[in-house]
């Protein structure tokens, strides 16, 4: 094992240790997150560390503490943005401080006035008159908005451009006031702690991505949030799975229950191949000089569907779990509990809802043919 | 074929403007076309031009601008 995922591993056992409190309290999982920064995990990809590792990273979080698994995969994401271009000075000074201090970045992306289509911004990159720039966008959710130490933001190029003509912003935390704007007290993924926030930034032009968003977004941030969340989801599947195996183990092989065990894990690798087949494509394709491949729609639907299809089967495995485990599992104070995996596992079809992907990829399948 | 293009994207392209007011090489996105309405779009040259893109052509950049357009439907010309 290497030394990242050793790392990784240690901080995924302390993140076990304060996930039913960190559930419980809906508060930050600061102990895990502190675990990686010792670490060296939140610089992962910046030092070289293979982006199959971070992904596997997130799966061994997510079987711990799904919170936690979120804090580090949303974070990860964002800093494969900031290595996707070689033509950003800017980033690589910021990535060199990274890996110094384990900053842990967060990302501003849903806005309000959008009707949830992260392809549209309201608020605007700002032109001032010293020189710098400004943004002001009114978030309905920033994840773990309170403890990023710096933001990536994503807002129209300007105050005339397009709602579709965007960019992304790299602004740090003293750069950035939040206004928090309501409470946080969700059915799941409650460590996350993503209330919602006015965020207002000044920051110089040159934390302003070099690659349109739309680019970005395409190459490297969809692909990346889908392949890292789908790993942290699968860790959710997983962990629901092993509980419902010590469950039919303690009952005895054999039985309705073992019957049913064997089809959850048919689903479980099922899905587990579809994500492998997922990484290896987008890493292959990303490689490519220009990527062309992933500026094609056929690219946009895979990484859609990958993402529906795997948040589909996640809570469907947690919930085939629940049943096999029976009341151990339906109970919270009983090392077989199954509710927070569950009521975490419901999270993954509401975060870039399935219903919106769904209708752009009836959309897309209009035109993108089967090879 | 500039005509016939011009006449899809009045009909699908669901822009603000005019599609006769643009230049050959303006960004249609930048004009105003959604990526939605872009699909439209591409459905629509498809029947008018009764051909099919490939793939590797449903890309973002070749549905940008008229003349970006009208290449790939040359390309598709020669290759038939």
């Amino acid at each position: 094992m290497s030394d990242f995922l050793a790392g990784v591993k240690a901080a995924a056992a302390v993140a076990a240790e304060h996930v039913d409190d960190v559930d419980r309290a809906a508060r930050f999982p600061v102990e895990a997150i502190e675990a990686l920064k010792d670490a060296k995990a939140l610089s992962a990809l910046a030092d070289g560390v293979p982006f199959a590792d971070v992904a596997q990273a997130c799966l061994v979080l997510g079987r711990s503490c799904s919170a936690a698994g979120m804090v580090f995969a949303m974070h990860q994401i964002e800093v494969a943005c900031l290595l996707s271009t070689e033509d950003w000075p800017w980033a690589k000074g910021y990535l060199a401080d990274l890996s110094r201090e384990q900053r842990l970045i967060g990302s501003v992306t849903s806005e309000i006035g959008t009707g949830g289509d992260m392809g549209r911004s309201v608020s605007a990159v700002e032109p001032q008159d010293e020189g710098t720039c400004t943004l002001v966008k009114q978030a309905p959710t920033v994840s773990y908005g309170e403890y990023a130490d710096d933001f990536l933001t994503t807002t129209r190029r300007g105050p005339d451009a397009e709602p579709g003509d965007q960019v992304a912003v790299m602004h740090l935390r003293d750069q950035t006031t939040m206004e928090k704007k309501g409470t946080w007290d969700p059915l799941g993924m409650r460590g996350t702690c993503s209330p919602g926030f006015v965020v207002t930034a000044s920051f110089a032009p040159e934390q302003v991505h070099p690659t349109p968003y739309v680019t970005l977004g395409a190459e490297t941030m969809v692909p990346v949030s889908h392949l890292l969340w789908g790993h942290l989801w699968v860790g959710i599947a997983i962990e629901s799975f092993e509980r419902a195996k010590k469950s039919v183990k303690t009952a005895g092989p054999g039985g309705v229950k073992a019957q049913k065990l064997s089809e959850l894990h048919g689903r479980l690798s099922a899905t587990r191949a579809q994500l492998a087949e997922g990484l290896n494509r987008w890493q292959r394709e990303y490689a490519e000089p220009g990527r062309p491949a992933l500026q094609t729609m056929g690219a946009t639907l895979r990484h859609n569907v990958l993402k529906t299809s795997i948040s589909t089967s996640i809570s469907q495995i947690t919930q085939g779990a629940l049943e096999i485990t029976g009341i151990a599992g339906f109970r919270n104070d009983s090392p077989l509990a199954i509710g927070r995996l569950l009521r975490d596992s419901l999270s993954a079809s509401l975060m870039v809802s399935n219903d919106r992907l769904h209708e752009t990829n009836a959309n897309l399948l209009m035109v993108v043919k089967e090879s | 074929m500039t005509d016939k293009i011009l006449a899809v994207l009045a009909e699908h392209g669901r822009l603000p403007v005019s599609p006769d007011s643009l230049g050959d090489g303006d960004d249609l996105y930048a004009a105003g076309m959604t990526s939605h309405a872009s699909i439209s779009v591409m459905l629509g040259l498809e029947d008018a031009f009764d051909v099919e893109f490939p793939d590797r052509m449903l890309t973002r950049e070749v549905f940008s601008s008229i003349a970006s357009i009208r290449a790939a439907l040359d390309e598709l010309a020669e290759a038939a």
